[in-house]
């Protein structure tokens, strides 16, 4: 062992660390989300002026972004099997389309917002508003965070100068959407399809 | 803990040094001078700077406790008004908990758990660096509100509506929240740092079992970590969206209810009490059999209950909300388990007690500081159970007698632990020994002046002092001798011989850094890795990569069971082993290289919520610095490629990036 | 042998227990189509008291099915299943006895 790196040996468990931080980041932000949804769910029918959650929910409008999103995944991880065979271009072409479907659904609640706002549902209007804000637009964010990763990432390949491995980065930013992916599927059926 | 003391260190030979830089700013090469420290991504750097910003933070809410106490000396204190008294106990409880006790723990688990698990570094340690400067960031957020219209003064658990801005019109909350929420982004990076590293990047042969009981009790509580902050981070971002952007979570003219927040506090909070004191618990398990020259009694019993108390702390929340009106399911369920919780914890105390069972008993400061810890942690533990019963808690919450509690178990237990990883630990951080008689006083002084201080609490608790109470007058101390005002006086003199105490260890800082005396290699005869290597270690820590086959494999290299007479004998020196190391050092190791990119983006993050309160363009300004650190952060390799280094080695570049990134 | 080396063994053989093709994924997103218009349809059809049970075991589905396959992790090292139901289920049961305590279920 006379020229070996700072390890001089591999991880302990023979995964890599970037992929195990990742899923204990992951495993971090069901507490997170669990926190918003809890109080959404706590809160969903105090309304004490303002519209109510079934008076404003436009549940087509919902079902069509919930569905563009979930097709998101796929091409995410379309990207991700593309990138593990040394594909660029192809992981290129579906890491954009990822994020075109994100910046669509992105777009939607945008949409939506403005929609309920027009409405009479303003973020002070009642707790239902308060909660249903925060807990969207805490999604929101992290669906337009992932853009930005996706987008950036295509930017950097373009130049090829990502360090580390390649297929690697492309895997963790889709653990990252693909979750932002599932708690979609809860907030859909517990914000949206469960009436109060 | 005084940088000032600590020369630089010559980097050794065989670390390459990289000249060249790589990325979108040129890459900060400077080994020595500040910008060694500024730019570092070493965790025993961070750690140290951890230590000092936190001893620091010890001091600011030293002084804060110590107005809090000259204020109740007498009746009629008139050296605090209600106001600035309500900013000072929150502030005090904020900065020891949050700037203090937090990072102290951080600073250690950062400077020893490589060490310890026979690592070169953390997994990754950019974030590292990352996760100091936003700590160092947010504290200074917190208390800049001292400046700008008065801090926060809802009490550290900041109830609603005490929270909202009817009863605390100025921006001292609004501090309070987001700079908690930066503080709280460092632990969780800190966390999800530590435990892969810890998972993953162990010496060869080091299984779970083999781990320093230090590293194990500093994981649970990282995973505590990784699971409550999350919890504050949602409970601070509904209090800021309420005081800053007009959502009505708390407002109870809405329908709201107040409990939503005292829930998610104390789901975080309950966790986080475990946080403050199971890194003491972890040093206490290695002084502990260090100096009754004997191994840790039942290794196994103080991890599991270690890991236990770790999980059924998810479950006792609700105790401090027995009288909040719960109901009476809620409150027999939550005093049950509070009270099974008390189980691991008494495990913990036996075995410590066990392990001094018949050892050789060596009185240093750092065993004298870890037996305080097991007699006033006990005289707290005690107390706690008193009120995990919810009848008798009724009586005694909001009292003194809660302050008394707390303390006991905050200062007697963490505090104390503190200390006794500071003496047993200094002398492998600096390569000096704290001096011992100097270090005798400082504990007794600390001991006494803490009984002093918090003892008497009891009494006024139990007489009906309320907790937060900024005054009393003449007329309400009682009679007789031993009445409030006596009681009182007494807890603000304890207070003194406190500070006293603790002014004796900084005293102790400054004469130790002055003695030119170098300490010796192993100056306590321990048993684990950390002592395997220099005083200080060198940047790469260790010249080869130990292989583990023992539980205190130090002491194992060291020590050889006679077959004959069952006893153990000394097979080699510390120097000896060193010399062996030192003769088969890996050739060519790669430090991860030093980055800009951590402390401008926690840089921005101030700016951020600075901009949220007082102005949008702000937050702006503060969000494209943290994308573009991001950015130039993403593009930059964490160690430096191989033609960025003076020794052109070999091997492919892509080797290169194992240390960790990030 | 440096650590790279083992490196790429391992994540080559990693690549092989995948055990998705391509087509598999668009399989899988078919499923979870299928599903989600399943979903939407109880809006409209009235499904009795099976509306709530459904709604909730169809949600399950598809949260495992994106995890499982799109992620992973049904395929991959049992430390990152462990991190991340750690999470999950802390989750679950801390929230759930939250929101009991405010009669969230008896109403
Ligand atoms: C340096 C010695 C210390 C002294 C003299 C001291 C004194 C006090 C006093 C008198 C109070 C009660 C204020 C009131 O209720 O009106 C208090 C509150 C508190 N202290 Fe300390 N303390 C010390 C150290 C610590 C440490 C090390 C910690 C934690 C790690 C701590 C945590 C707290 C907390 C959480 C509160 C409750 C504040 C509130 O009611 O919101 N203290 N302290
Ligand atoms: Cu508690």
């Amino acid at each position: 062992m006379t020229d070996t790196t700072a390890h001089g040996h591999t991880s302990s468990t023979g995964i890599s660390n970037v992929k195990l931080g990742m899923w204990t980041f992951l495993g971090s932000e069901c507490l997170l989300f669990g926190g918003l949804i809890s109080t959404y769910m706590l809160y969903r029918g105090r309304v004490t002026g303002g519209p109510r959650p079934s008076q404003i929910f436009d549940i087509p409008f919902t079902s069509v972004s919930s569905f563009v999103l979930l097709m998101s995944s796929l091409t995410m991880v379309l990207a991700v099997s593309a990138a593990h065979k040394g594909e660029d271009r192809k992981t290129n072409l579906w890491l954009t389309v990822t994020a075109l479907l994100g910046a669509t659904f992105v777009g939607g609640q945008v949409y939506e917002f403005t929609a309920f706002y027009n409405e009479g549902l303003g973020f002070s209007t009642s707790l239902f508003g308060s909660s249903f804000y925060t807990l969207t637009g805490f999604h929101g964010v992290h669906v337009t965070v992932g853009i930005i990763m996706l987008m950036s990432l295509v930017g950097i390949f373009k130049r090829s100068e990502v360090p580390g491995k390649k297929a690697e980065v492309v895997e963790m930013i889709g653990l990252y959407w693909h979750f932002v992916d599932i708690v979609w599927i809860i907030i859909f059926t517990l914000v949206y399809l469960i009436p109060v | 803990m005084a940088i000032i003391e600590r020369e630089i260190e010559v980097m050794a030979p065989m670390v390459a040094t990289p000249t060249s830089t790589y990325g979108v700013l040129k890459r900060p090469v400077a080994a020595t001078g500040w910008r060694a420290w500024v730019f570092t991504v070493d965790h025993k750097k961070l750690g140290l700077m951890y230590g000092v910003t936190a001893m620091f933070f010890f001091i600011v809410g030293g002084v804060e406790a110590l107005l809090i106490r000259l204020q109740l000396a007498a009746p009629n204190g008139k050296v605090l008004n209600a106001d600035l008294y309500n900013q000072m106990f929150t502030m005090h409880a904020t900065t020891m908990v949050f700037l203090f006790v937090m990072p102290m723990a951080a600073g250690f688990a950062n400077y020893f758990i490589p060490l310890q698990i026979g690592a070169r570094d953390v997994a990754f340690p950019r974030m590292n660096a990352l996760g100091f400067w936003m700590f160092l960031f947010g504290g200074i957020f917190i208390n800049l509100s001292w400046f700008i219209g008065g801090a926060a003064d809802g009490g550290w658990f900041m109830y609603a509506p005490n929270s909202g801005p009817v009863f605390s019109p100025t921006h001292g909350i609004d501090f309070w929240a987001f700079g908690l929420q930066i503080t709280g982004i460092a632990s969780l990076t800190g966390a999800i740092n530590l435990i892969v590293t810890v998972l993953n990047m162990r010496a060869p042969g080091m299984t779970l079992m083999k781990m320093p009981i230090f590293t194990w009790m500093m994981t649970v509580v990282q995973f505590l970590l990784l699971f409550a902050v999350p919890v504050i981070t949602v409970a601070l971002f509904l209090l800021s969206f309420q005081r800053n952007f007009g959502a009505r979570f708390f407002d109870v003219a809405a329908g709201a209810d107040p409990l939503l927040w005292q829930h998610l506090f104390w789901i975080f909070g309950h966790p986080e009490v475990y946080i403050l004191v199971l890194p003491s618990f972890g040093i206490v398990s290695e002084v502990l059999p260090v100096f009754s020259r004997k191994p840790l009694f039942g290794y196994p019993f103080v991890v599991f209950s270690g890991a236990a108390i770790g999980f059924v702390g998810w479950g006792v929340w609700a105790h401090h909300m027995f009288a909040s009106g719960l109901g009476p399911v809620s409150v027999a369920v939550f005093s049950l388990t509070t009270m099974a919780i008390a189980v691991p914890t008494g495990v913990k105390i036996i075995n410590w007690i066990l392990t001094m069972w018949g050892g050789k008993l060596v009185f240093s400061t750092a065993m004298k500081f870890s037996i305080g810890l097991i007699v006033l942690f006990t005289v707290g533990g005690l107390s706690g159970v008193t009120h995990s019963v919810a009848p008798s808690d009724t009586q005694q919450t909001d009292t003194y007698y809660i302050v008394a509690h707390f303390h006991y178990v905050l200062f007697g237990g963490g505090v104390l632990g503190i200390f006794s990883g500071l003496y047993y630990w200094w002398p492998k951080m600096f390569g000096k020994m704290l001096n011992e008689r100097l270090g005798n006083w400082n504990f007794w002084l600390m001991v006494i002046g803490m009984n002093l201080t918090f003892g008497p609490m009891h009494i006024l608790g139990l007489q009906g002092q309320p907790r937060r109470m900024y005054q009393f007058t003449e007329a309400r101390s009682g009679e007789g001798l031993f009445n409030f005002a006596f009681w009182n006086l007494v807890a603000s003199i304890g207070s003194f011989v406190l500070t006293i105490g603790i002014l004796l260890f900084l005293i102790n800082v400054v004469i130790t850094a002055r003695n030119p005396t170098k300490s010796p290699l192993d100056p306590w005869n321990s048993r684990s890795l950390e002592w395997m290597t220099s005083n200080p270690p060198k940047e790469h820590n260790f010249d080869v990569i130990p292989t583990v086959h023992h539980l205190d494999e130090f002491f194992h290299r060291k020590y050889e069971e006679d077959p004959a007479t069952h006893t153990m004998r000394q097979i080699a020196t510390a120097e000896e082993i060193m010399a062996e190391q030192e003769r088969n050092a890996d050739a060519h190791i790669h430090m991860p290289s030093p980055s800009y990119w951590p402390i401008v983006l926690a840089f921005g993050l101030p700016v951020i919520t600075f901009g949220m309160i007082f102005s949008h363009l702000i937050a702006v300004f503060g969000a494209v610095i943290v994308f573009f650190a991001a950015f130039g952060w993403a593009l930059e390799p964490s160690t430096a490629p191989a033609s960025d280094f003076e020794t052109n080695n070999s091997a492919p570049s892509t080797a290169l990036d194992t240390v960790g990134k990030s | 042998m440096t650590s790279e080396t083992t490196h790429i063994a391992t994540s080559a053989e990693h690549s092989e227990n995948h055990g998705m093709s391509d087509a598999g994924y668009i399989r899988i997103a078919a499923i979870l189509a299928a599903i989600t218009a399943l979903e939407v349809s109880t809006v409209y059809v009235d499904f009795g008291p099976l509306f709530l049970p459904a709604l909730l075991i169809m949600m399950v589905v598809k949260f495992i099915m994106v995890v499982s396959y799109f992620m992973h992790l049904k395929f991959d090292n049992k430390l990152f299943s462990l991190m991340f139901y750690a999470g999950l289920v802390l989750a679950v049961g801390v929230y759930a006895a939250f929101l009991a305590t405010f009669k969230f279920f008896i109403q």
